[in-house]
């Protein structure tokens, strides 16, 4: 079992990984995206984020990486204000994983996953190490796939890679933005419990952003349920279901028929 | 035929030397070109109000007839004057639309996605140039440099009109005495130049489109 020793990990235990106090976002017209958003994802924590399309999800992924700066309220990352983190150096501590189209296509795999280390400034063995770690760490054999270029692997092997990449650098925190969405149920399934297993055994925290309620549990510590720019309801995935919400109870309907519904 | 050619091989010295000085005022220029308009084509992505500003002067330098870019110039100090110097500036001022537009549509060409990942993953904004947007761009802004090499050749020509050299000289003295067979002697070579630069820089354009980037751009999401 591949192990990464690199990690100072989550910066001192108890300080939440994430935390969002009463923060939003409105574009420069006054519309606003999200609202009033409370939620803290503590260290070592999947949370996963569902809701429809438009519901502000990426937008609240984004404020974590500052891609986005809250016009209202806070987002703190490790304790500190993300306008008062330097933003490269933020987003170098934050693993970010979107879909397929985020792998570099004029990179191989070993420049794409080694992009962080080298940005960072490692030094070449140690960023080689590395890269070959992370891909066995993923289910990559380096010397099948170190290589290739984005474009000859498939959709699964790709999000690997994506995945692989944004670990890279050891972050603390990952950012996931429907990072399994375009791949068949099969693939997906199988890399959610492997990205499950991995944020365990890495102790990573991370927000993990899907439309998917079923991915949403099956990733997830807790499940948090935008609507509209605000945050609806937030409970321990196995709560989640019988939380009462009809924005769930509607929810839940999309996963399996009503009277196979737990609880 | 046989007369152009016989004209030709006893002429061969002459017309190697002003080949040689052909080349080098198009390889001057497009150098220079390459050097300013790659710059100025990021700039132009950058600022809003320099995109409108670049491109405009780009065009209207392009629709200023050569005869008259090349006497304009003449009584300039510093850039002006009879000779290669005059030559080189108006040929570098033609090269710069192709290459700035190029520039500028490659790097806005790019999914903005990747512009994106590149951000999120913590890269400055010189190493977003460096390592995402130059690279995918490449391609594209070598089919600029492709299409400024190959007018420039043409355009050079015209430089003999201001004593700049080059296989003009040929085409001029012919049109002076009248004499197809002189005309031809600096067009033809002229002409092949034209197409061995434009296969070479072909050859150097595929080579350097990223694998994989053309179709991911085409399809969107690939």
């Amino acid at each position: 079992m591949a192990t990464i020793p690199e990690s100072p990990g989550p910066a001192s235990a108890g300080t939440p990984a994430v935390e969002f106090v009463d923060a939003g976002y409105e574009l420069p017209g006054g519309r606003a995206i999200v609202q009033g958003i409370d939620l803290t994802v503590g260290p070592g924590e999947v949370l996963a984020l569902v809701g429809r399309s438009g519901s502000g999800k990426t937008t609240t992924l984004k404020l974590v990486n500052r891609l986005l700066e809250p016009t209202r309220g806070t987002v703190r990352v490790a304790g500190r204000s993300t306008i008062e983190w330097d933003p490269v150096e933020l987003r170098r501590r934050t693993g970010w994983v979107i879909q397929e189209i985020g792998l570099f296509p004029h990179l191989d795999v070993a420049a794409n996953v080694g992009l962080v280390p080298r940005l960072a400034g490692w030094d070449a063995e140690r960023i080689g190490e590395r890269v070959e770690r992370l891909l066995e760490l993923v289910g990559l054999p380096p010397e099948g796939y170190a290589a290739r270029l984005p474009h000859e692997l498939s959709g699964g092997q790709r999000q690997r890679v994506g995945v692989a990449r944004a670990l890279a650098a050891d972050p603390p925190l990952l950012l996931l933005d429907e990072p399994f969405g375009a791949l068949d149920p099969l693939t997906r399934a199988e890399l959610q419990v492997e990205f499950r297993e991995l944020t365990q055994r890495l102790d990573k925290a991370a927000l993990f952003v899907t439309h998917d309620l079923r991915e949403a549990l099956a990733v997830g510590d807790r499940i948090g349920l935008l609507d509209a720019g605000r945050l609806e309801v937030v409970a321990d995935s196995g709560a989640f279901l019988d939380s009462g919400h009809p924005l769930v109870q509607e929810l839940a309907h999309t996963i399996r028929p009503p009277e196979a519904r737990r609880g | 035929m046989g007369e152009f050619l016989s004209y030709v091989l006893r002429h061969r010295a002459e017309i190697g030397h002003l080949l040689a000085q052909h080349v080098a005022l198009v390889a001057i220029s497009t150098g220079a070109a390459i050097t300013l308009g790659i710059p100025l084509g990021v700039l132009a992505t950058r600022h809003r109000r320099l995109e409108r500003a670049v491109i405009g002067a780009a065009n209207v330098v392009q629709t200023i007839p050569s005869l008259a870019l090349f006497g304009f110039l003449i009584p300039l100090p510093l850039l002006g004057g009879i000779g290669a110097r005059t030559a080189i500036v108006a040929l570098t001022l033609y090269a710069l639309l192709p290459i700035v537009r190029n520039t500028h549509a490659g790097i806005r060409g790019i999914d903005p996605a990747l512009r994106e990942a590149g951000r999120g993953m913590g890269m400055t904004d010189l190493q977003l140039l460096t390592r995402v947007e130059l690279p995918l761009a490449s391609g594209v802004i070598l089919a600029g440099v492709r299409v400024a090499t190959v007018v420039s050749v043409g355009i050079a020509t015209i430089a003999a009109a201001i004593g700049a050299g080059g296989l003009g000289v040929y085409i001029f003295q012919g049109l002076a005495m009248v004499d197809d067979t002189v005309i031809l002697a600096g067009a033809v070579p002229a002409a092949l130049l034209a197409l061995a630069a434009d296969g070479l820089l072909g050859l150097a354009e595929r080579r350097l489109t990223p694998p994989g980037s053309s179709e991911s751009s085409r399809a969107g999401a690939v």
